[in-house]
Order: structure tokens, then C-alpha cells, then sequence
């Protein structure tokens, strides 16, 4: 039996509360968008790179608040990362969320460990790393309005 | 008479048992409903005692088989009023009925400068078959607005006068919105779209199994709609259709069983319902459909449409006193359908979704096969509760009671 304050962590709650770097990025050379067309939330990433490294990232869109928080978490975590960095923090996360099993290192993403046991949520926390993932993977280029 | 319908949870025995601890509140009846014993009974009968191919055996399991394949077909006739049995087709459900319309009669009667209307309350399933034949053909799809920030004026009835030009062919709308729970006046529209000589499909996915559908009355060309919206398995589904219009439609799928006579070099069909049936049907489900008719007559329908639509009424009213909700369609104390589908400012719907299954009270949360009217709307995802004849006030009060907890829980009070 899962409890729902193991899904619903205080850091979740807050992240979705008062989310970080939400809203587009100005300076963003990189952008990608994801959706989940089963439940209609959806959500963009923007990315500015400081060289070979992650200098800036945004999100924007909608969606429940394990999403929203995920989003939120997320760009705290990738800044300063080259974009293999950033690919291994996804698996970790990943398999935190898909077995409940612990990182490595402390960090917050510890707190999303309780999604293993809705795996109907999965998708919910995994849909912003989806789409920073795909950004990295885009040459630079000017984001138009 | 009216009808008790405080024990009929003791004749579906999936409701016998808990979810997270508690007894299972079952409010996603617009979505699927479950099946009673005597269904479950009759389907599981069938494969033991008469299970054979139809139309085609002469062995005693065979003509069992048929006959009872051709009872279900006769009873489904009189369960909407179809002059005719021959007017019933037997499909998977609503979706593959009017996908059935528009391929058949679609494409072999609409050509560029036609025009399809429907509204923008269709559910994607009366709305997608209508976006691929019209991009087919070259015939051009137009859209009945909603009126209401919150769809609470349900379809615009003027809007309907100004579109329904000589252009257009075909009008397809549906009975009861599974979004809204809004009831479109079809009687109305069906004699709007013949007086400009358009046909007319009624979505009745949401209403045959709750309210009387009686198809001559209403004066509809087709109507559609899904067994396991009405107590019966999935997997089987009805079209109605008038018989003077099915004998002059192409089939649309070949195979077993549609055809009169073959050659290597071309076939002639069988006429309707048989030609639009290729291959061996789902002979259980529709005796199961057959089973589920019985019961909901024995239950009476219009009874039943009202029991649910109260339960509807008094959760809406309840819910429209929680802080920051709003709630789509009919306004509180306003006539609606079995359901209501609202959202919060402050939760998101998966989250209730989510939260209130831990309660035991199963709604859905989504989109709810709207999308282009939830964009309208301005509400990616809402949280439908739908009942039906087996909820009670008790159902009415655990969703509010938990939809309470989770708005505390997210300090939304
Ligand atoms: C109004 C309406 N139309 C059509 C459908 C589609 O029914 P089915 O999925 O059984 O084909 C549904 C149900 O999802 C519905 O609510």
C-alpha cells in the first residue's frame, strides 16, 4: 500500500507550488517541446549553452503538479551540465522514478522515488526531461517569437 | 412505477469490492459502465452451450448461433424504434458506426463544394471520421460553435440556421455530450438538416443506454452507439440506419458473409445489414447486448435517465461551493445529463484523478476525446464523474468528501 504523501513530497509540492525558471528563456539558442496526447499535458523546454556546458534552462506548459514539478526540479539540476552530464542525470532520475530506488548522490530527485508506485504518474515526471533531452540534441540557433 | 435504485449495485459484481480501502465508487460510466450477472451470464452461456459460426452451418450449434445473433438484432430494433431489424448493423461501437457512414456513404456521395457540419462538442470519434472523408473527397467540414465561456449555452442553435446552407450534405451531431453533459435537441436538428435535404447522424454513445432513443420519432438518417455504454460487453456496437439509405450504400470492407455471388473479376453484395457485416461478427457480445437491453428495460429508461441525471444535479450543486472550481456545461440547479466535468484553479486534474482513487472513487481526468473544445475552453484537462443507474447520494457524498481532503491536502481551502 502506497501512501500518497510518498507520491506527494514536500519537495514536489513546493516545486509546484512556486515553480523555477518557468517561462521562456530569452537568451534560449535550443528549444523542444513534448506532450502526453492521453492526458492533454504538454511542456517546452528552452536551453541556452554556455559552450560545451548548459548555461540556461526554462519551461513552460501544463500539466498535474508531478509534471510541473519534475519541470521545475529539472532545471535546477541540468545547469552547468555538458550534455552527456545531462543524459545521465535523465537515467538516474529514470530509475528512480520507474523502481523507487535511491541516487547516487543526495539530491532532490530523490523525492520523486514514490512514482514508482503509480506507474500511470511515470510519464508525468519523466515528460520535461524528454524534451530538454531533444533540445540538446539541436544545433544553436536563434529562438523566434 | 418508479423504480428502486438503492440495491442494483448487488447485480454487478464488479462493484463487490474495495479500491485503497474502501468500497469502490465507480463514477467513470461515461467512459465504460460495468455489466450485470444476467450479461455476463447470457455471454458466458453462449460460449458453453451454442457457440458456433452464424449464416452459414446447418448443424443445430449453428442455427442456434444465428438465431440468436438475429434476436439480438431484432431486439436492438425495437429498443430504438427501428422500423425495420434490417436497419441495425452490428459494429465494434460507436466509433466504427460512424466511421462505417462516413467511408460508405461518404465517399460515394460527397464531392468538392459539399460541406459536412458538426458541432464542436463531438467527441473525437464523430469528428475525425468526418476530418479524413472530407479530406478525401474535397469536401469542406464546418463547425456548430458552442456558446459560454463555459459551454453553459451548450450548441448554438442560430449558428445552426446560418450553417445549415444547400451545400451541406451531411449533419452530424451528437445526442448528449460526453464533455458538457449538455442534451442537444435532436428532434430539432434532424428536421433543420432535412429541410435543406442534408442526412442527419445523431452520437447516441452517451444517451441510448439512458434515455428513451426512439429514431423515427426523432427523424434521424443514422444513429450510433456502443454496447459497453449500456451494460453490454465491448466489442459490440450499433449503427441504425434507414433502409432506404443502406441498400443504396457501397459496403466499405469486404470478406465472408456480405456478398450475394463472387468471381475472380468482381462481386455482387448482400443487402443491408448483411453487406456492411464482412466477416464472422461478434455473435456473443451481441447476445450480451441483447441480455443488457432486457435489463435496462426491466429497470425502464426514462426512470433511469432521470435517477442519474438527479445524481448529476445534486454533485454539481455540491461541488460548485468548492474554492476556485469550475464546472463546464449546465449551470448548478440547471437541467443536465448523468455526469459533470469540472476543474480546480489550484489542482490539477490528474492529482484529483489520482488522489481520489486512493479514496476509492474512480473518475476520469483528461480530455475526454474533446480536445479541440477543451483548447476552446482553455482547460487542457478537467475531472469528469459520470453516473449510472447503480449510484446512489452515498457516491455523490464520497466525491465531495474527497475532492474536500485533496483540495486541503494542496491547501487550495
Ligand atoms: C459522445 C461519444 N461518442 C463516441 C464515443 C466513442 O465510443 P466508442 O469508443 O465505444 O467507439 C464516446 C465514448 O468514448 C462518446 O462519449
Amino acid at each position: 500500500m502506497s501512501d500518497l504523501t510518498d507520491l506527494y513530497q514536500a519537495v514536489i509540492l513546493a516545486h509546484n507550488k512556486r515553480p523555477r525558471n518557468r517561462g521562456k528563456l530569452p537568451t534560449a539558442t535550443r528549444v523542444a517541446s513534448g506532450d502526453n496526447p492521453t492526458c492533454g499535458d504538454n511542456c517546452t523546454v528552452y536551453l541556452c549553452m554556455d559552450g560545451e556546458k548548459i548555461g540556461a534552462v526554462s519551461f513552460e506548459g501544463s500539466g498535474c503538479a508531478i509534471s510541473q514539478a519534475s519541470a521545475s526540479l529539472m532545471t535546477t539540476q541540468l545547469v552547468g551540465k555538458s550534455p552527456a552530464e545531462a543524459e545521465s542525470t535523465f537515467a538516474e532520475f529514470k530509475d528512480i522514478v520507474t523502481t523507487g530506488g535511491e541516487p547516487e548522490a543526495f539530491s532532490e530527485i530523490a523525492a520523486f522515488a514514490g512514482v514508482h508506485a503509480f506507474p500511470a504518474r511515470i510519464k508525468c515526471a519523466t515528460l520535461a526531461w524528454h524534451a530538454a533531452l531533444d533540445a540538446l540534441k539541436q544545433p544553436d540557433r536563434p529562438i523566434d517569437d | 412505477m418508479t423504480h428502486d435504485f438503492s440495491n442494483l449495485r448487488v447485480d454487478f459484481p464488479v462493484l463487490d469490492q474495495h479500491v485503497g480501502g474502501h468500497p469502490l465508487v465507480y463514477l467513470d460510466n461515461a467512459a465504460t459502465t460495468h455489466k450485470p450477472r444476467s450479461v455476463i451470464d447470457a455471454v458466458a452461456r453462449f460460449y458453453e452451450r451454442d457457440n458456433s459460426n452464424v449464416h452459414r452451418g446447418l448443424h443445430a450449434l449453428s442455427m442456434r448461433a444465428t438465431d440468436g445473433y438475429e434476436a439480438a438484432r431484432a431486439r436492438t430494433a425495437k429498443f430504438i424504434n427501428a422500423a425495420d431489424p434490417a436497419e441495425i448493423v452490428f459494429t465494434r461501437g460507436t466509433s466504427e458506426s460512424v466511421n462505417l457512414v462516413a467511408q460508405s456513404w461518404g465517399a460515394a456521395n460527397l464531392k468538392p463544394g459539399d460541406v459536412v457540419l458538426c458541432t464542436e462538442m463531438e467527441h473525437h470519434s464523430n469528428l475525425v471520421p468526418w476530418q479524413l472523408i472530407t479530406a478525401r473527397t474535397g469536401a469542406t467540414l464546418r463547425y456548430v460553435p458552442v456558446v459560454g465561456d463555459d459551454a453553459e449555452g451548450g450548441l448554438d442553435l442560430e449558428a445552426v440556421d446560418r450553417l445549415l446552407t444547400p451545400e451541406v450534405k451531411l449533419f452530424a451531431f451528437t445526442h448528449i455530450s460526453n464533455t458538457l453533459g449538455v442534451t442537444n435537441p435532436v428532434k430539432e436538428l434532424c428536421a433543420k438538416a432535412r429541410a435543406v435535404g442534408a442526412i442527419s447522424v445523431i452520437d447516441a454513445a452517451q444517451s441510448a443506454g439512458h434515455e428513451m432513443v426512439d429514431v423515427q420519432d426523432m427523424g434521424c438518417d443514422f444513429l450510433a452507439f456502443s454496447g459497453h455504454k449500456m451494460a453490454a460487453p465491448t466489442g459490440i456496437g450499433v449503427l441504425y440506419g434507414r433502409r432506404e439509405l443502406l441498400d443504396t450504400m457501397p459496403p466499405w470492407q469486404g470478406g465472408g458473409g456480405m456478398i450475394a455471388n463472387v468471381e475472380y473479376a468482381a462481386s455482387t453484395w448482400k443487402p443491408a445489414p448483411e453487406r456492411f457485416e464482412a466477416g464472422t461478427p461478434n455473435v456473443a457480445d451481441a447476445i450480451g447486448l441483447h441480455a443488457a437491453i432486457d435489463y435496462l428495460d426491466s429497470v425502464g429508461r426514462p426512470a433511469l435517465g432521470a435517477h442519474e441525471s438527479e445524481l448529476a444535479q445534486m454533485a454539481c450543486s455540491a461541488l460548485s461551493e468548492l474554492p476556485g472550481i469550475r464546472i463546464l456545461g449546465p449551470r448548478p440547479g440547471s437541467a443536465r445529463a448523468g455526469m459533470v466535468n469540472f476543474a480546480f484553479r489550484d489542482v490539477h486534474a490528474h492529482d484529483v484523478v489520482t488522489f481520489a482513487d486512493q479514496d476509492g472513487v474512480a473518475l476520469r481526468g483528461g480530455h475526454h476525446c474533446n480536445q479541440p473544445l477543451m483548447r476552446k475552453l482553455g482547460l487542457p484537462s478537467t475531472i469528469r464523474a459520470s453516473f449510472y443507474l447503480y449510484n446512489t447520494p452515498a457516491d455523490v457524498h464520497a466525491l465531495v468528501a474527497s475532492m474536500r481532503k485533496i483540495l486541503k491536502f494542496f491547501g487550495a481551502e
